[in-house]
């Protein structure tokens, strides 16, 4: 038990969130309000309780010729007010050794500083030293949510320029072309082509369903090449508007009877490979099942060349789908 | 089912970060091969599996599966948290071996996202 626990918090620890990681990007100028309402030092306590009252202030800076000079809150003014010493000047209850942060800093300098000191604000100071802003917990946990936002809509964008390239790019015959290196043996990075093609299909605007079965007949591709090649080989896609033409080959070393391969379930593959749950002889089966043509052209000793095309003409919701 | 229950049901543990915790699952199937789950498996299910490696990761974001459960308390390496973090999809770890963590999510009402093998269809 406290071996796996051990693993799980040592994973947490490496792993960051993609909030986490923002508080590292985003500068605090970004997040901080900009527009500050501060006092002068030699402001009466009596005026001061005034605007605090009226604007709702809970504290301000104090600011000299633009540069910071301390902080007052309401608990300042509430002493003042105790000590029944109305007619002071700010600068006699402000707290004069103030914590800052800096506008460039970024967001995570602020949060450790808040958890160091337990106070609720900030003054954000430029490299000059002037007063540009104040911070707080609830001014970062929004700009993070914006960030956040942003992300999402940045994707979003990703994906609406992608499906609109075919209409932007005018030509007698337009297509996108895809290449992939597979090397011999490369379990550890098995599937990473897959899935860069699977997410371009989306983001070019295909149908979950498309993507879901050129994903799944080219990653039983990749996998083959993987497994079985001398060297390794290549995937080719090629996307055009009205089809996609996968492509998967290598030099080496050939099916020797392609229609035994084409079987359900017949495989060569050794007992090692179908220990990493590969090999159960459904690859080319599976491939003929999900792409509309398929063709496997294969020598002993010449290579293989496995075509797969996937028409997307055919736009009322097809009636092919994985299922 | 949500994801959420479905950790409870088989006394499971969580090993991503994940976001989405309550996820709807709309049903299971069990392989530890995956061919098999690539020819058979709906999408939105989630896989119950004894293989542990990063391919049952990139399988599953290729067919569209939800989560994945690894039973009889097997833990995957880093780099298949790391890749399962990034495609979003929740790994579970469970101590229940397959059959038995089948059995409950099926007493539980959760459908099989498996189709059956139809020996004329291929």
């Amino acid at each position: 038990m406290t071996d796996k626990d051990s693993i799980i918090s040592d994973e947490n620890i490496k792993q960051f969130t993609r909030t986490e990681e923002l508080a590292y990007e985003l500068r605090i100028h970004e997040v901080m309000t900009g527009d500050v309402h501060y006092l002068a030092p030699d402001l009466q306590i009596e005026k001061a309780l005034e605007i605090f009252r009226k604007e709702r202030f809970s504290g301000a800076p104090v600011v000299r010729d633009g540069k910071l000079v301390g902080l007052i809150s309401i608990e300042d003014l509430i002493r003042a007010l105790r000590e029944g010493n109305l007619d002071a000047e700010v600068r006699d209850y402000m707290t004069a050794e103030v914590v800052v942060v800096h506008d460039y800093d970024p967001v995570v300098e602020a949060l450790k500083t808040f958890s160091r000191t337990k106070f609720g604000r900030l003054p954000v100071l430029d490299n000059q030293e002037n007063l540009v802003g104040i911070i707080t917990k609830g001014d970062i946990s929004n700009g993070l949510l914006a960030a956040l936002q942003r992300d999402y809509e940045a994707e979003e964008i990703i994906r609406y320029r992608a499906s609109h390239l075919f209409e932007d790019i005018v030509s007698h015959r337009t297509s996108l072309i895809l290449r992939y290196e597979i090397r011999k043996g490369d379990f550890i990075h098995g599937g990473n082509a897959s899935s860069n093609i699977k997410r371009a299909l989306l983001r070019l605007g295909a149908s979950p369903q498309i993507a879901r079965r050129c994903g799944i007949a080219v990653y039983e591709a990749e996998m083959n090449l993987i497994i079985h090649t001398t060297h390794g080989g290549t995937l080719r896609i090629e996307i055009e508007p009205h089809k996609i033409t996968m492509e998967a080959y290598d030099d080496g070393p050939g099916i020797e009877d392609v229609e035994q391969a084409m079987k359900p379930g017949f495989s060569t593959a050794t007992n090692e490979i179908r220990e990493m749950g590969f090999g159960a002889g459904m690859g080319l089966v599976n491939i003929k099942r999900c792409v509309d043509e398929m063709r496997l052209i294969s020598s002993k000793d010449r290579g293989t060349n496995l075509y797969m095309i996937m028409y997307l003409d055919d736009k009322d919701d097809n009636p092919k789908t994985i299922s | 089912m949500k994801i959420n229950r479905i950790v409870e049901l088989i006394n499971g543990e969580l090993l991503t970060d994940n976001k989405d915790y309550k996820k709807e699952i709309a049903g299971a199937m069990g392989a530890d091969l995956m061919s098999d789950v690539l020819a058979s498996i709906l999408p939105e299910a989630v896989l119950l599996t004894g293989l542990c490696n990063p391919q049952v990761v990139r399988t599953a974001q290729i067919a569209d599966i939800r989560a994945i459960i690894f039973v009889r308390g097997k833990y995957p390496d880093r780099e298949t948290i790391r890749i399962a973090n990034d495609e979003n999809i929740p790994l579970i770890t469970t101590t229940y071996g397959m059959f038995e963590a089948c059995g409950i999510l099926h007493e539980a009402q959760l459908p099989s996202l498996e189709t059956p093998t139809d020996k004329n269809s291929i």
